[in-house]
């Protein structure tokens, strides 16, 4: 079973600069992941940029993932 | 038809579709629910379809739009997103001003 420990070293290996906080049950997880690069996406692009740092991992180990997305200014306020 | 096709076609025939996890009546899944409630909430026309149904489906609407879970809102023919992004999009309007364009 997954860990969300696992998931959050997975996101911040696959995504450079992002810090991630993950909690759950080892089916459905909640993430928030804070991360420079998100600056000037949109929410659906930000959620792909994390699920293409996941890549094979969301359809063989993650069965659910909820995310919010944050730039570190964005964070902040 | 290959499966491309298919979902093509169905979300050429429905400016809102919505892939999910059983029916808008009967949902089999949390997420799918609440995306369910939201578009009923927001008076929402709308066409269901139940991934849980057809695997090919299932697997390649995963493919067509590169995003790996249900449910999955589409508005006019774009992927708008799941869950997360429906529920954003509603608590701050943003939803209803793509329904009603």
């Amino acid at each position: 079973m997954t860990s969300p420990e696992q998931i959050k070293e997975w996101i911040e290996a696959g995504l450079a600069g992002s810090t991630a906080s993950v909690s759950g049950d080892g089916r459905h997880f909640d993430a928030v992941i804070i991360c420079p690069a998100f600056a000037g996406c949109n929410t659906l692009k930000r959620h792909r940029m994390v699920y293409a740092a996941l890549g094979t991992k969301m359809q063989a180990e993650i069965h659910a993932l909820s995310m919010q997305t944050f730039t570190p200014d964005e964070r902040k306020s | 038809m290959n499966i491309n096709e298919k979902i093509q076609k169905q979300l050429d025939a429905s400016p809102v579709v919505l892939y999910m996890k059983g029916t808008r009546d009967f949902p089999q899944c949390g997420f799918s629910n609440r995306v369910v409630q939201i578009l009923d909430e927001v008076g929402a026309v709308y066409t269901d379809i139940n991934i849980l149904e057809d695997a090919e489906l299932r697997q390649g609407l995963k493919d067509f739009s590169n995003w790996p879970t249900f449910p999955q809102l589409y508005i006019k023919g774009e992927l708008i997103g799941g869950c997360d992004i429906v529920t954003e999009l509603y608590e701050n309007g943003e939803l209803e001003a793509l329904l009603a364009e």
